[in-house]
């Protein structure tokens, strides 16, 4: 899939690392994602898969490496008093950033003092500066996209949790992000809930959305996923189509995960 | 022109400001120690079923609670003297307007703190045979006091700004000295920044430990 | 037995009720300065930038811990001095309480503003919000209401608080009844009534704060000391 060359790498991680403290969470990681890969990414609790989205995103900033957007790399070098280099970021450009790149998080994280057109709104409003009228509309469309037209009024505190997480994803593309990250979107859910949230992503994947989205559903990540990435160590130890990494995986760890990980159906 | 800081004259008092230090001291302790142990009582009165004993306790933790303390005091100085056959001292009136303030604040803090207790414990106690008074003395109020200390300590350091309150009817303690030293050398400037840094000083190490406190029994429990 | 004798007090209860509305100017005037001051050096501290937090924190911390009546005294008889301009008690007055509450009420909004998840914060960022723009749209409009009892006790204790102008003869309720009381040799009568004044104001605010407590816990809100 890389090998295309005319197919421009819309996201491009090089090198990147990531630490807490002492703990190194991200180990260096290398991936490209091109328009229209739906990228499922798997592995232990703990080996960081959050870690990662949430560096694509800039919520935590990189420790080492370079992410380019649309073949612009973000952030700018400096070089230290002790002559190595490093990546420095400005706030301002990162906000810009966090506009093309949309984020669904495992909490839905909803405004809960506004309603469910609200929450959907804010961007627009804030963000963009759309007039009320313009916002509110396309809100509108987002909300049936995600199958809610009906809910629009209601406030978070009266929405299931499918719903919750429907008008978040709602909220996230209203900003027509070029690429969208789902952090485990669907684990806080009751089981008889998650359909509903798996089916508008897997429509969003239709329409041929740019996604990454981290998973313990392996039978989702079969059908939808064009590329699986598994995480260990602190680095992608292996990847490739569902296929391969999913059915058969050619790496011990690999292997180990997906037999430890309860039997899953395709 | 500058204003010129000189603090010389107040040093020239000290030995006035250090028996206004001693009468804040003495105020604060009688007021913690009576404020604290009548709210213990009332609070506990408040915690029983006994509507006779609920009622009376209710009215006096809202009236003490929503009057203001210097009113108090004024009343304590200026009226009750009409109706008791005995002479009202300055300090007997701040004490009895700082305590019985105290106590309706303190009242509240020791009921929250023994209702927070889980009823399990008080179940606990009963299945091993002891009556009310011994859970509530060997089982619940240690459990409960570990819980009030940051609210307690910070009781006792509002107990001690308001011991300046006492300085309005004329008793003798660091603001009235302070009061004093200023009128005679001109200097309020030197004289309240002194003051005011002293009780600074002197409070905000206490300020500091409830902060840890909090943080250490937010972790605990 | 005292003969207990009201009549002296009626009769003059417009000096009283005059000072009744001075001890609500007092109090009005502290809270509309106090609580925007409050506000801002919460913000402050709250910055991590420390040529911000610090000062701020500094000012929250004195004037949370030393005694009203001692910062009172000190604008009202030593500012006046260093500034060179003169202090009414009612200036005196307001800039100590405005300053004190704000004092207070800069930890009451900080308490809001740290109980709001940080998930609220990451969704904000997420759609691209800039620092100020969730701190107003998404997380103070959470936290005000998380704060209301909060704020409520502490705009109870200023107006108790407000009494202390009485000692720098501002006309309160406390001062007028205190002159009331000299002036008809009443004491008794003239200070009860002012503390009953005082309770069925103050009262009256505690109960409204309760009513509003009760409605936000049934509406689920969670509320901050
Ligand atoms: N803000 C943080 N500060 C310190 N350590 C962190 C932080 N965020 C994550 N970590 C650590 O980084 C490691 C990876 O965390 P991460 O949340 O990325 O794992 P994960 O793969 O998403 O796990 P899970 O499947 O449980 O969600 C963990 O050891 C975690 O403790
Ligand atoms: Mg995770």
């Amino acid at each position: 899939m890389n090998g295309n060359p005319d197919m421009r790498a819309l996201l491009r991680v090089g090198g990147l690392e990531k630490r807490f403290g002492e703990n190194a969470v991200l180990r260096g990681i290398d991936l490209e994602v091109t328009a229209g890969d739906r990228i499922a990414i798997i592995g232990a609790s703990g080996s960081g898969k959050s870690t990662l989205l949430r560096c694509l995103n800039f919520m935590e900033l990189p420790t080492a490496g370079r992410i380019e957007l649309d073949g612009v790399a973000v952030g700018s070098e400096r070089r230290r008093g002790d002559g190595s280099i490093e990546r420095v970021y400005a706030e301002a450009e990162l906000t810009r950033l966090r506009r093309r790149i949309g984020m669904v998080f495992q909490q839905f994280n909803l405004f809960p003092h506004m309603t469910a057109i609200g929450n959907v709104m804010e961007g627009l409003r804030t963000v963009l500066r759309r007039p009320a009228a313009e916002a509110r509309a396309r809100a509108l469309v987002e909300l049936t996209r995600v199958g809610l037209a009906d809910k629009a009024e209601e406030y978070p505190a009266r929405l299931s949790g499918g719903q919750k997480q429907r008008v978040a994803i709602a909220r996230a593309l209203a900003l027509d992000p070029e690429i969208l990250l789902f952090d485990e979107p669907t684990s806080s859910l009751d089981p008889e809930l998650v359909g509903e949230v798996l089916a508008v992503i897997r429509s969003l994947a239709e329409e041929g959305r740019t996604m990454l989205l981290v998973t313990h559903e392996l039978g989702f990540a079969y059908h939808f996923a064009s590329r699986v990435l598994f995480l260990a160590d602190g680095v992608i130890h292996e990847q490739g189509s569902p296929e391969e990494v999913l059915k058969h995986p050619r790496e011990a760890r690999t292997q180990a995960f997906l037999a430890r990980h309860r039997a899953f159906s395709f | 022109m500058e204003y010129q800081w000189n603090f010389a004259p107040i040093f020239a008092h000290s030995d006035a400001l250090l028996v206004g230090a001693l009468g804040t001291l003495r105020i604060f302790v009688v007021c913690l120690l009576l404020g604290l142990s009548l709210g213990l009582l009332v609070g506990l009165a408040r915690y029983s079923t006994r509507r006779l004993l609920t009622w009376p306790a209710a009215a006096f933790v809202e009236f003490f609670r929503n009057t203001p303390v210097l009113v108090q005091i004024i009343w304590f100085f200026f009226a009750l003297p009409i109706l008791v056959p005995f002479e009202i001292s300055p300090m007997t009136a701040a004490v009895l307007g700082i305590s019985l303030n105290s106590a309706a604040f303190s009242a509240e803090i020791f009921r929250g703190g023994i209702q927070s207790i889980e009823p399990g414990q008080w179940e606990a106690g009963r299945a091993i045979g002891m009556s009310y008074a011994q859970i509530m003395r060997r089982i619940i109020l240690p459990q409960a006091i570990r819980r009030m200390l940051p609210a307690l300590t910070n009781r006792g350091i509002e107990i001690f700004k308001m011991s300046t309150l006492a300085s309005v009817v004329a008793y003798v303690e660091l603001l009235h000295q302070g009061r004093l030293i200023a009128s005679l050398n001109f200097n309020p400037i030197e004289t309240y920044t002194v003051i005011a840094v002293a009780f600074f000083l002197f409070l905000y190490p206490l300020v500091r430990a409830t902060y840890v406190l909090e943080r250490r029994l937010g972790r605990s429990d | 037995m005292y003969q207990w004798d009201f009549a002296p007090v009626l009769a003059n209860f417009d000096l009283l009720a005059l000072g009744l509305l001075n001890t609500f100017a007092v109090t009005g005037t502290a809270l509309a300065f106090g609580v925007p001051l409050g506000l801002a050096l919460a913000l402050a501290r709250l910055t991590g930038k420390p040529l911000l937090a610090w000062p701020a924190g500094l000012l929250i911390e004195v004037f949370r811990t030393t005694p009203p009546l001692v910062q009172l005294f000190w604008f009202f008889f030593a500012l006046p001095i260093l500034i060179r301009v003169e202090m009414t008690p009612f200036m005196a007055a307001a800039a100590t309480f405005s300053i004190q509450s704000a004092a207070f009420f800069a930890e009451v909004f900080r308490g809001g503003i740290v109980s709001i998840e940080r998930g609220q914060w990451e969704a904000g960022r997420a759609i691209g919000m800039t620092h100020s723009q969730a701190m107003r749209r998404i997380i103070l409009p959470q936290a005000v209401k998380r704060m209301i009892p909060a704020f409520m006790e502490r705009a109870i204790e200023l107006m108790k608080t407000t009494t202390l102008v009485a000692v720098v003869s501002y006309a309160d309720l406390l001062y007028q009844a205190n002159e009331l009381a000299q002036k008809t040799f009443r004491p008794l009568e003239v200070l009860t009534v002012a503390a009953l004044l005082y309770f069925v104001c103050i009262f009256a605010v505690s109960l409204a704060s309760r009513a509003l407590e009760r409605r936000l816990a049934v509406s689920g809100e969670t509320t901050v000391r």
